[in-house]
């Protein structure tokens, strides 16, 4: 068992106190790059993580002393570089502690570092980015780690966010990073063949993380908002250090656009507010316009992906001035690609409603009609919904009323629910 | 180099699929050689069925034998491989190599290194 600091996880973000506010500031832009370098000389991620918490600790104390030194980054690197070779003293079981230790003492003699160390830091990042989603970790402790390591959130943030008792989270992400020592998951960048495959697990995770702290609306708001902004963080830093790869802009710009429709999506009672009755003035004008940058970015790899692809569709949902402008035309051509690049019956059903839209109901309806036999769907509020509103608009009443009793059947939304129980009297009043 | 225990799982073969796990034979052979021509294979073995098998349990002092295996589950041990390689991905790549890892399951465990493991 490693001793466990008594230090705070993170230093306070005090407003009143610049000397607080520079520690802030330093941990979150410089802590994942040093803590990224830091494993691949310690070869132990929690000899390191202690290692750079004690360095942030130590930076408080020390520039409310001395004042805050030109470069806090570096003031940060050597600072946990140190403690690291007082805990890989005290620490036996780290694995080829000697060499690791020369090394170390080697760097920390050096009076300039090296323009390799320089350029290793990105491969360093994406090192600490691909072992934290290492596929051989269970897919929470992935979640976690990824948070844990590159977010910087403490166990006890992770664990509000995910309804997890703190002792609970903190398990396993001390097993995660178990694992990956005595299993020997190697920190490194995946190789050519292997990296798509494992750039979608990377991907995945993110998108993962975003939609905790997006479709869920129990538990600690705060914290689950925060989730969407750390996979945004996370989002931006993969484009930043793999800007060649069109899935990693794709998935960025799908969850700019989504969040930057955040306050909108409940009302003030927190109750659902659907796409067509959001204010679109309360949208993020700037995070749209950077959603949409990303996805032009994509565009420009011409190598659409499900994310990419996914944005496109939210883009044309969010450009229209109102929801009445909105060119489903388009919309029902990039669920047909969709369909192609992940087919699932969602998706069919997706295009059904936008082809309804695009070239009228009987259209839709020729589409939806395979699908009403797909025991997936069969318990698919939505598809009962959808298919209610084509033949509605088709002029069949009596089988759209047919169609919304299932429909309201099966919805557990008490506000959704009311929708359909108002569009079913309209229908039956009219 | 770490070692790692790939452990073969499989359901037990019924007489009438005996032809095409024999007829996997080849397969076997070759990955097996492969490994022992890359210098990672420190041991392989294959292991009788589970009815062979007797289950030692030492309980208050007095040993207590069963007939076959602990606990009876759809998908028994059936041999294992003791590799050396350089990490988990590679240890991993060889266990998908194994013909079994289609309709069983492969478990790879990392070995204890004995000289680390501190005695009280």
């Amino acid at each position: 068992m490693s001793t466990r600091s008594p230090l705070p996880d993170r230093p306070p973000s005090d407003g009143d106190d610049p000397t607080a506010a520079v520690v802030a500031r330093a941990f979150r832009d410089e802590r994942a790059s040093v803590l990224a370098t830091l494993i691949r000389h310690v070869g132990d991620f929690q000899v390191a993580e202690d290692a750079v918490q004690d360095a942030f600790a130590a930076a408080i104390t020390a520039w409310r002393r001395d004042g805050v030194p030109k470069n806090p980054g570096a003031w940060i690197t050597v600072t946990a570089r140190r403690r690291a070779i007082d805990r890989l003293r005290r620490d036996r079981s780290v694995s080829d502690r000697a060499e690791r230790l020369a090394e170390l003492v080697r760097l920390d003699q050096q009076e300039h570092p090296s323009v390799s160390e320089e350029s290793a830091v990105v491969d360093d990042r994406l090192r600490l980015i691909f072992t934290s989603c290492h596929p051989a970790l269970d897919l929470q402790a992935r979640v976690a780690l990824t948070l844990r390591t590159l977010g910087g959130l403490t166990t006890g943030e992770i664990g509000r966010a995910f309804l997890v008792s703190e002792p609970t989270m903190g398990k396993r992400i001390v097993r995660a990073k178990r694992k990956i020592a005595d299993a020997h998951i190697p920190y490194r960048v995946p190789s050519d063949a292997d990296l798509p495959d494992r750039l979608l697990g990377v991907l995945r995770v993110a998108y993962l993380i975003f939609n905790e702290g997006y479709s869920a609306s129990e538990g600690d708001r705060l914290v689950r908002g925060e989730l969407c902004s750390e996979a945004i963080r996370l989002g931006q830093l993969l484009s930043q250090l793999m800007p060649d790869e069109a899935e990693v802009w794709g998935l960025l710009a799908l969850m700019l656009l989504h969040d930057a429709r955040r306050a909108t999506r409940v009302d003030d009672q927190g109750r659902y507010v659907t796409l067509d009755e959001q204010d679109r003035s309360a949208w993020d004008r700037q995070q749209i316009d950077d959603g949409l940058q990303a996805l032009a970015h994509a565009a420009r790899l011409r190598r659409p992906g499900e994310y990419q692809l996914q944005a496109a569709i939210t883009a044309l949902h969010v450009r229209g001035a109102d929801a009445g402008a909105t060119d489903w035309e388009q919309i029902a051509e990039l669920y047909g690609a969709l369909a192609e690049v992940r087919p699932s019956p969602v998706v069919e059903l997706n295009r059904a409603a936008a082809v309804g839209f695009a070239a009228g109901p009987e259209a839709g309806l020729a589409l939806l009609r395979p699908l009403l036999g797909d025991s997936a769907l069969a318990a698919y509020q939505p598809m009962h919904a959808t298919h209610a509103d084509l033949l509605r608009r088709s002029g069949d009443p009596a089988g759209a009323a047919r169609a919304y009793e299932k429909a309201i059947a099966l919805s557990t939304n008490a506000v959704e629910r009311a929708e359909l129980e108002r569009r079913l009297r309209t229908l039956r009043d009219g | 180099m770490p070692g790692y225990m790939l452990l073969l799982y499989a359901p037990e073969v019924e007489a009438t699929q005996q032809a095409e796990r024999d007829a996997e034979m080849p397969l076997w052979n070759e990955v097996t050689q492969s490994l022992r021509d890359a210098g990672l294979l420190v041991s392989v073995g294959r292991l009788h069925p589970v009815a062979r098998a007797t289950t030692v349990r030492v309980r208050d002092g007095e040993a207590d034998l069963t007939d076959g295996p602990f606990a009876v589950t759809k998908e028994v041990l059936g041999g294992y491989y003791l590799l050396d390689c350089a990490d988990l991905d590679e240890a991993l790549e060889h266990a998908a190599r194994l013909p079994l890892s289609r309709y069983g399951s492969v478990e790879v465990r990392p070995m204890m290194d004995v000289d680390s493991v501190t005695t009280p």
